[in-house]
């Protein structure tokens, strides 16, 4: 079974060497500039604003949550 | 030098090379790249629903996302019930009663065909909501943490991940009950999970103050994000998935961006001193809506950080919110007992 730990049998070393095993991990990660991940990030905003309700609100005839008018509702 | 020591060392070294790194590639931040962009107006959310039944502190709550299970979803209470909402008609589809009242967390199925939840028993028990003869039975209890169950996420009707009290997070097979993976690597207890929109990848967010970014099926964690002075409490992606929101009891919550593995932004404001419970991005990702100790939520403008509405009509804290999968609602749920439904 792949990635079994018991964390309470973990000594202090045992944590150190797997702190120190995954920031050699972290330390390899090709990294984004920020103006493009910046970009991309205001474009998948914009890309789905227009149909974003809690955004753009809803007709009152035409939300499903609208009060629900006569009858009656049994709990 | 002792075993230890060489080893922080080794650690510490590595963590600094990392910040370079992040510095490198730092070429313009969040704010100075929206700054042609216009605030977002005013967001004015009203209350459409009160769905009332629970008998104490609503814990958590989660939508229903496959297509007949939209405007469904489940709530856990102190109270010691599990209960799926039809929030159009605020009936109750089901009202399970659990053997531990001390419930954390609870989470519905992609199908629509179980429910999951967990707390202070340290387990996690999968029910059935459509058994053959209409009776909702625990299907599993899957027991292993050796901390209280703080969140679970269901892959598919197979798996689920949960995160723990103990400092790790478990890949399951529901069928054997059994661990398929155990995540470990934060330092504090896990508070909150949240799978990608891929599911191939989910984040953790713990007391140790970081959220990581974890492969499923790879069980490794690729990336480690710090910066919050406190526990974060709340984690969830953004609607693309490539980038993480985190919230946390030091009052802010937080963007960080994947590709850059950096923050991009912070949330934040002076007037507010209280711990982020919980949080959702709206469909679009342009709102972020955020659950606070003082009983509010805040609507946040993600591109330009700025508070653009409140909802208030709680009378206890705010402990879970969740987005519906289509985006037209929001549900609030609170220590005061009640869900409300948003839009």
């Amino acid at each position: 079974m792949p990635g079994v730990i018991n964390m309470d049998e973990l000594t202090d070393v045992d944590k150190a060497e797997m702190e120190r095993d995954q920031k050699k991990i972290e330390v390899k990660l090709e990294r984004w500039l920020t103006s493009k991940c910046c970009t991309e990030f205001m474009e998948a905003v914009q890309a789905g604003v227009e149909e974003d309700t809690l955004v753009k609100g809803i007709a009152e005839d035409k939300n499903p949550f609208k009060e629900l008018k006569g009858g009656c509702v049994v709990c | 030098m002792g075993e230890m020591e060489e080893l922080r060392k080794e650690a510490d070294n590595l963590k600094d090379q990392i910040t370079e790194a992040r510095k490198v590639v730092q070429d313009t931040t969040l704010q100075e790249a929206v700054a042609g962009t216009t605030l977002v107006g005013r967001v004015q959310l009203k209350t459409r629903k009160t769905l009332r039944g629970h008998l104490a502190k609503i814990y958590a709550m989660h939508w229903g996302t496959d297509t007949n299970c939209s405007k469904l979803c489940v709530s856990a209470s102190q109270d010691g019930k599990l209960i799926v909402w039809d929030t159009l008609t605020t009936n109750k589809v089901n009202a399970i009663p659990l053997k531990s009242s001390w419930v954390m967390t609870c989470a519905y199925a992609p199908s629509g065909n179980m429910v999951a939840c967990g707390g202070l028993d340290n387990m996690c028990s999968i029910y059935n909501l459509k058994g053959k003869d209409g009776n909702v039975k625990v299907m599993r209890e899957l027991a292993a943490h050796t901390g209280y169950l703080s969140c679970c996420r269901f892959l598919n009707d197979s798996e689920i991940i949960t995160s723990s009290g103990d400092c790790t997070c478990i890949l399951w097979d529901i069928e054997t009950g059994t661990e398929k993976t155990i995540f470990a690597g934060h330092l504090g207890d896990c508070m909150s999970l949240a799978v990608s929109p891929d599911f191939k990848m989910f984040i953790s967010g713990a007391c140790d103050f970081t959220a990581k970014l974890w492969d499923i099926r790879e069980a490794t964690c690729r990336q480690t994000f710090s910066g919050h002075e406190s526990d974060i409490n709340a984690i969830g992606f953004f609607p693309n998935g490539n980038a993480v929101i985190t919230g946390s009891d030091d009052a802010t919550c937080k963007l960080y961006d994947l590709r850059a593995d950096q923050e991009l932004i912070t949330y934040q404001d002076s007037g507010i001193m209280c711990g982020v419970t919980s949080l959702a991005a709206s469909l679009s990702g342009r709102l972020l809506l955020a659950g606070y100790d003082d009983f509010n939520v805040n609507i946040w403008d993600m591109l330009k950080a700025e508070r653009v509405g409140v909802l208030a009509g709680h009378d206890n804290r705010v402990s879970c919110i969740g987005v519906s999968s289509d985006g037209m609602a929001c549900c609030t749920g609170s220590w005061d007992s009640f869900l409300k439904i948003w839009n």
